[in-house]
């Protein structure tokens, strides 16, 4: 198991420095800086084997954090501990950075010590965590306060405390989704895949059972064959009006959904941490929606002398907004000079870049857009000839590329006197350009 | 919060006022002191002084103040032992506070005070912890259990306390139950064959309910844990299968790699005919791709582990191709092992899309994936045959870059492409020549000089190119030096007439003017060949070439399987065994994957490492029918022969001499081995006896490397091994040496005779000292068998004869870093007819540093074939790695059997039967027994005396030997007291033996 832990900052500096196991000694401190840190060449594995002791280690900002281990550990669970640990740590002060390590690293200690115990990950939910972990001095507790942290740190639902009241009953659903492409230069796609999160932020008083549902195609061809003529009625008097459903190729969950129910029933269960959380993410290949096409024509004029002319076309609702739009078009090392007219946006060329940024604020559905550029290239007799990268582009949509709908979200409260509809729900879409390029 | 002010103070006198600080009335500068304490702490600063004053603060109801007490306790109780028992009284006072946060705290802390008197006092609170009603005191008691054991394991057995732990798994609470897993396997982990973890039906029940409802972590544990278990059929494997693959959807990459591995392990025990076997293949697939969206490091342990699941299992992910494909902005090590894996999927399917991206990355920045990427594409050409051409063609457009690494690579590769297809893209050699001058990696030097040795016929300036190459000969590597002899000679026999002084430039060069003994012996068998029969010559030299393999890289297939039982750990990122790189005794254990149980085809048997158990003494049969077959045999043996599909070389009645000589001079004959069998040495009239024959010997010119494959040491050689003083022996031994050089053909310029001569003496300065361990005693050890020449495998043995059976004992050493597994011996034909009676009795891998003796009982019924010297005997033995050649020399009194004793009649008649020729006699000097003791001493080694004669003062002993082939030997030892010399005569109807029995007199009567 995990042996020991260290957090660095960028010169190499020990800030925190907590050893679990006896075969780790105050030496591996030094041995990951001279070997890892202050090392020549760039890092060539996030793990590290220095005289048999392993590293793992991930960067925040220029803050390092490292694990130490001298023993057959298991890889994903070390960065899996690790990246948790960041997250709890910008739970309770904010970004991490060498001040507020510093400023903080009592409580650092204390929340070390308290998910990590002999090098084995304890319940490391913020949740749990904040109800006895305060810095604020202990406040004697009664003994049933004792006893409700201690049942919550080790029972079954440890992400989320009891007693929990808000007077408003309100929860927050993203859609959050990056979609990715590339495509020949002919617009034949070459491969796309959506991969999605969604993200729920609750405000629910006690401890409230939800069942989240989507347009899941496996659960609608379900009930479709199960209910068949009530279905096929309903279909087809609401038929017409997009995709029905959409074919999920794989989605994982946050810990408080019961993944036996979601495998045996393909329904989504859980009592929800309070706030923020993750509750799943999920990957499409199928149907994709992509927002934009783009159309490149490159001609080379002689050989000083390109012309390129890019075309996007807009493809989704007319009443719908895209914003942030960018595309990059690359220019060959040799450029001496770029003109350009665009129809729409600023386009720039920029030379530490090597390429044409064309920014566009807002483009609506089913439109087009056009840029055309002119590029004067210096004389070389480098043989190499120009490698044409792909054009890439950026954006943000308020739909779900992958054609993902919330179905529902239910919220059961049985202790507590509200009931579904008391609850106020919001559901928002994001679209954004993942890795969008189309090759030239 | 401005706490980081504590970290500045650099003050001297410090101490003192931390001191002050710490004794001082008021909490909030205690507590303020204690803060600085523990930063200076962290930055390394040594505050061990302060021990008293801290301990001192730990009375406190002020729970922040107590855990940085703990925290500085926890670092210095080891220097301060005396002191730390200060503390005791209050953990102790602790473990029973009503807070259960305070006595899961206490009960924590005292866990990590490695100090011996306090664990003393650690054991009531703990056995009252672990039964406390409150599950968060239980759970840290339960991993208080595992660092008591690691303090003290006696203490813990004991006290029970193991006992108290795997009640814990009934636990109603499941983190309870997951840190019970936890302990336990960790325990279980240093007591390997305990069975401390005992793993039933019932117990899996409670783990698998468990698994349900635990963290995240604690899920992990328990699958960890889970993957231990051997499920006892087909039934319940698949009943847990279906409960863990829930799991695939967690957001925890952790617990989806760990459930994988449970599902890898138990899925060799579904039979492939049942449904639920394909269900479960195709749900693994998403979730592995799914891991490539988590965060770079997390990506890089996935694809490690991804790349042994594609090895083991590649129809899990044969489609997802694309998912590989490298994004501009992956860390150098994602993109490094995305290439890897994209590699092992191509197929003919998509190779189309691969080769596109491959030709993307190969013009990117970072040079190792660069040069990786090239690589990439030559593999694919060698992998899909109909891709070929276009793989070609994109290197060629690749080398027009002029960039120089692209360029070198892109040669390395092409060189392998000609091998793979033959007489098919030469048309780009001339695009390859133009590029000669840039080439300044050994490997693609090396690979250039192939190719233009290889097809030296045409290209017209192939003679001034490797001309070119000879001026800084020795500044070159080996592999350069190596490879340029043979092109050389290729050249030189294809165009005979322009090149011979440029042979003749590079004979010498490797002969007479370098260091390297591989190098040396490639040029004198060169030499040898060239000067004796260049047609053979032609055979050998210009042989056509075995196919090479499509796979490279592959993980041997044991070790496959223990990594396959280590997913998601750091054995299965390093890919290697715990065992390379844990110390002590934990890791130790190999893993390994369960048997199909149930109907499933019994010829894709899962487990290769019982597959190659069982064959294993089919390695050893008594028969061996030709040499050529001798090596047939154990290629076939070979069950991963990691780079070639090298053919069974043809039989070849022609025998050869001079193995001996080639003895580790050419590397990896394994690798390569090729049909032609041609005689070496030709036969001088003079020689005394019969040629001896000597096993096949195959002949490469190219080593096909294996390109980064884990941990194998460098040395490739696995060409028999022999001892120095044969060597010399042999060669010097042997006046055909310099007639056959004398009668070189016309070819060779008479002059060589002189550097020959020269070498020659070199090699027999070296047989010098070496004396040959004889006698009917037990010969110490020997090594026969350096690890350096084998791949890491050191044997060392002698030979004994134990109540009538020969036995050969063998001391095999795994000095590499894998384990060794699948062993088998066979032995050439030999004069005696040795042979093995039974398989290589190794059952257990052997693993890194491990040593085990076995005995070989041997029958002398196996095929016969005359050896030089006479008891000779030629060995090869296999394992999971390599087939690996010595020879040894057994003492001939091994073969002296217990009914030697003829009759006096029997012996006289016999005496005077045999003729004088055949009488030969010897002096043992310095030997200084009467003969009753040395009569005695022959006696238990089956040498019987059966008359003595005193004649003035001198003892004529009578004595009979019958040798195990039914050869009788009959001597006349004299013996005049006083005189330390003696006489021996000996006759035998078969005369060659003489010396050999005279040696075994010798070797019984001096020790």
């Amino acid at each position: 198991m995990i042996g020991g832990l260290f957090i660095y900052n960028h010169k190499g500096e020990v800030l925190i420095s907590r050893v679990y196991r006896d075969d780790i000694g105050r030496n591996a401190v030094d041995a990951f800086r001279v070997n890892v840190i202050h090392a020549r060449q760039q890092v060539r594995s996030p793990v590290t084997n220095i005289a048999r002791t392993s590293f793992f280690h991930v960067k925040r900002s220029n803050i390092w954090l490292a694990a130490v281990t001298k023993q057959n550990v298991n890889a994903a669970m070390v960065f899996e501990f690790l990246y948790k640990m960041c997250d709890v740590m910008t739970a309770y002060f904010g970004k991490i950075s060498e001040e507020n390590i510093k400023n903080n690293f009592v409580l650092i200690y204390e929340l070390l010590d308290e998910i990590l115990d002999f090098g084995y990950p304890q319940n490391s939910e913020t949740g749990a965590l904040k109800t006895f972990i305060t810095q604020t001095g202990i406040k004697s507790q009664s003994k049933e306060e004792q006893s409700q942290i201690t049942s919550q740190v080790t029972g079954q639902i440890g992400w989320r405390r009891e007693g929990i009241k808000y007077r408003r009953n309100e929860l927050f659903l993203d859609v959050l989704e990056s979609v990715n492409l590339l495509m020949s230069p002919q617009g034949q796609v070459l491969s796309a895949h959506v991969s999605g999160r969604v993200v729920m932020k609750s405000y629910l008083s006690g401890m409230p059972e939800c069942k989240f549902g989507m347009n899941d195609k496996i659960v609608i061809d379900k009930q479709g064959k199960g209910g068949a003529s009530e279905e096929a009625a309903a279909g087809k008097s609401g038929g017409g009006g997009g995709k029905q459903s959409i074919a999920i190729d794989d989605c994982t969950f946050h810990q408080c959904v019961r993944l036996s129910k979601f495998d045996a029933e393909r329904s989504i269960s859980f009592i929800p941490p309070d706030g923020e959380c993750e509750l799943m993410r999920y990957r499409t290949t199928k149907d994709i929606i992509l927002p934009f096409r783009v159309i490149p024509l490159v001609r080379e004029v002689g050989r000083t002398k390109l012309e390129v002319k890019v075309v996007i076309k807009s493809n989704f609702k007319p009443s719908l907004l895209a914003q942030k739009i960018e595309v990059r078009i690359p220019t060959p090392l040799n450029t001496s000079g770029v003109q350009v007219i665009c129809m729409k946006g600023k386009a720039k060329y920029k030379a530490s870049e090597n390429a044409i940024v064309w920014k566009i604020k807002r483009m609506a559905g089913m439109k087009e857009s056009q840029i055309s550029a002119e590029i004067e290239l210096l004389p070389t007799n480098d043989k190499k000839k120009w490698a044409r990268p792909p054009i890439s582009m950026n954006f943000e949509v308020p739909f779900a590329p992958s054609g993902l709908k919330v179905r529902y979200l239910k919220v059961f409260e049985p202790k507590l006197n509200y009931s579904d509809h008391d609850v106020i729900k919001w559901v928002r879409y994001i679209g954004r350009s993942g890795i969008y390029e189309t090759r030239c | 919060m401005t706490d980081s002010k504590y970290f500045t103070t650099t003050k001297k006198g410090e101490i003192f006022e931390l001191k002050a600080e710490l004794n001082s009335d008021k909490k909030e500068k205690k507590k303020e002191a204690v803060k600085k304490v523990i930063a200076s702490m962290t930055v390394g600063k040594d505050v061990s002084a302060l021990f008293p004053d801290v301990v001192n603060c730990m009375q406190t109801d002020n729970l922040e103040l107590k855990k940085l007490v703990y925290l500085y306790l926890m670092n210095y109780a080891k220097s301060q032992p005396d002191m730390a028992i200060m503390a005791v009284n209050t953990f102790v006072k602790d473990c029973e506070d009503p807070n259960p946060l305070i006595r899961a705290l206490a009960v924590r802390t005292m866990g990590c005070i490695r100090v011996d008197k306090i664990t003393e006092y650690l054991c009531e609170p703990l056995r009252k912890c672990l039964k406390d009603e409150d599950p968060y005191v239980r759970k840290t008691a339960a991993v208080c259990v595992a660092k008591l054991h690691d303090i003290n394991a006696q203490l813990v057995e004991d006290q029970g306390f193991l006992d108290t732990l795997k009640d814990l798994i009934s636990d109603s609470n499941p983190m309870v139950v997951a840190n019970a897993v936890a302990a336990l396997s960790e325990i279980a982990e240093s007591h390997p064959n305990s069975n401390l973890l005992d793993l039933n039906p019932q117990s899996i029940n409670k783990l698998l309910t468990a698994l349900n409802e635990c963290t995240e972590w604690g899920q992990i544990f328990i699958l960890d844990c889970l993957a231990n278990y051997t499920p006892r059929d087909d039934r319940e494997s698949q009943s847990i299968c279906e409960r863990v693959t829930p799991r695939l959807s967690h957001a925890n990459s952790a617990v989806v790699l760990s459930a994988v591995k449970v599902l890898m392990k138990f899925m060799e025990m579904l039979p492939k005919d049942l449904d639920y076997y394909g269900t479960l293949l195709k749900k693994l697939a998403p979730p592995l791709v799914t891991l490539l969206s988590a965060e770079p490091e997390l990506q890089y342990v996935a694809l490690r582990n991804i790349n042994l699941i594609v090895q083991k299992r590649p129809e899990i992910l044969k489609h997802e191709m694309k998912v590989f494909f490298v994004k501009y902005n992956d860390p150098i090590y994602v993109k490094l092992e995305k290439l890897d894996i994209m590699i092992r999927l191509a197929s003919q399917a998509n190779i189309a899309q691969v080769l596109a991206e491959l030709k993307e990355y190969a013009t990117e920045v970072d040079v190792d994936f660069v040069r990786k990427a090239v690589r990439a594409i030559g593999r694919c050409a060698i992998k899909v045959e109909q891709s070929a051409e276009r793989c070609v063609s994109t290197l060629l457009d690749l080398i027009q870059t002029k960039v120089n690494y692209v360029v070198q690579e892109a040669i390395v590769v092409i060189k392998d492409i000609f091998r793979k297809y033959p007489n098919k893209y030469e048309s780009v050699i001339a695009t390859l020549c133009e590029n000669l001058d840039s080439l300044d990696e050994p490997e693609a030097r090396a690979a250039m000089i192939w190719i233009v040795g290889e097809y030296a016929e045409r290209i017209d300036n192939a003679d001034e190119l490797l001309e070119s190459f000879l001026e800084g000969f020795h500044d070159e590597s080996t592999q350069v030096q190596l490879q340029l002899l043979t092109a050389i000679v290729k050249l030189f026999l294809k165009k005979p007439t322009e090149t011979q002084e440029l042979v003749q430039q590079v004979l010498s060069l490797a002969t007479q003017d370098s260091d390297n003994p591989d190098l040396r012996d490639r040029g004198y068998i060169y030499w040898r060949l060239l000067s004796t029969d260049p047609v053979a010559a032609k055979e050998v030299v210009l042989a056509e070439k075995p196919l090479i393999s499509e796979e490279t890289d592959l993980i041997e297939p044991t070790l496959l399987e223990e990594l396959i039982c280590h997913i998601g750990t750091l054995a299965s990122v390093y890919h290697k065994p715990p065992s390379a790189f844990v110390e002590g005794s934990r890791g130790v254990m190999h893993k390994r994957l369960p048997a199909r149980t149930g109907s499933g085809e019994g010829t894709e048997c899962p487990d290769v490492g019982n597959a190659a158990g069982g064959s294993a003494p089919e390695a050893a049969p008594s028969i061996i029918p030709s040499q050529g077959d001798l090596l047939g045999d154990l290629l076939n043996l070979d069950l991963a022969p990691p780079t070639t599909t090298g053919p069974t070389p043809s039989t070849s009645g022609m025998q050869m001499g001079g193995m001996d000589l080639l003895g580790g001079g050419l590397e990896s004959l394994m690798d390569e081995s090729e049909p032609p069998h041609v005689p070496l040495r030709t036969d001088p009239p003079q020689s005394p006896s019969p040629q001896p024959p000597s096993p096949v010997y195959t002949h490469t010119d190219y080593t096909y490397t294996d390109y980064s494959h884990t941990d194998s040491p460098p040395d490739h050689s696995s060409t028999e091994h022999s001892p120095p003083a044969e060597l010399g022996g042999d060669i010097g031994g042997s006046p055909a040496m310099g007639a056959g050089f004398g009668a070189a053909p016309a070819v060779m310029p008479a002059s060589l005779n002189a550097p020959v001569g020269g070498g020659l003496g070199d090699l027999f300065d070296l047989g010098g000292g070496v004396g040959m361990p004889m006698g009917a005693y037990i010969p110490p050890k020997t090594v026969w068998l350096p690890a350096m020449k084998a791949k890491g495998l050191e044997i060392s043995g002698t030979f004994a004869r134990r109540a009538g059976v020969i036995q050969m004992e063998l001391v095999l050493t795994n000095k590499a870093m894998s384990v060794m597994t699948d062993f088998a011996i066979q032995f050439n034909r030999n004069s005696f007819g040795l042979a093995p009676a039974g398989p290589l009795q190794v059952l257990t891998p052997l693993g890194p540093n491990q040593t085990i003796e076995v005995s070989l009982p041997l029958s002398t019924v196996g095929p016969v074939m005359k050896m030089d010297p006479l008891n000779n005997l030629q060995v090869a033995v296999k394992n999971n790695i390599d087939v690996f050649y010595f020879s040894c020399q057994y003492p001939i009194s091994m073969l002296f059997v217990e009914d030697g004793k003829m009759e006096r009649q029997v012996f006289l008649a016999t005496w005077k039967d045999i003729p004088n020729d055949n009488e030969s006699q010897f002096q043992i000097q310095d030997c200084h027994l009467n003969s009753e003791a040395a009569s005695n001493k022959l006696q238990g080694s089956n040498i019987f005396t059966i008359a003595k004669r005193t004649v003035e003062g001198q003892d004529m002993l009578y004595m009979s030997i019958k040798l195990s082939n039914g050869i009788w030997v009959l001597a006349e030892l004299k013996v005049q007291a006083g005189n330390p010399n003696y006489t021996i005569s000996l006759k035998c109807r078969a005369p060659e033996v003489s010396q050999c029995v005279f040696q075994c007199y010798e070797a019984v009567l001096k020790n």
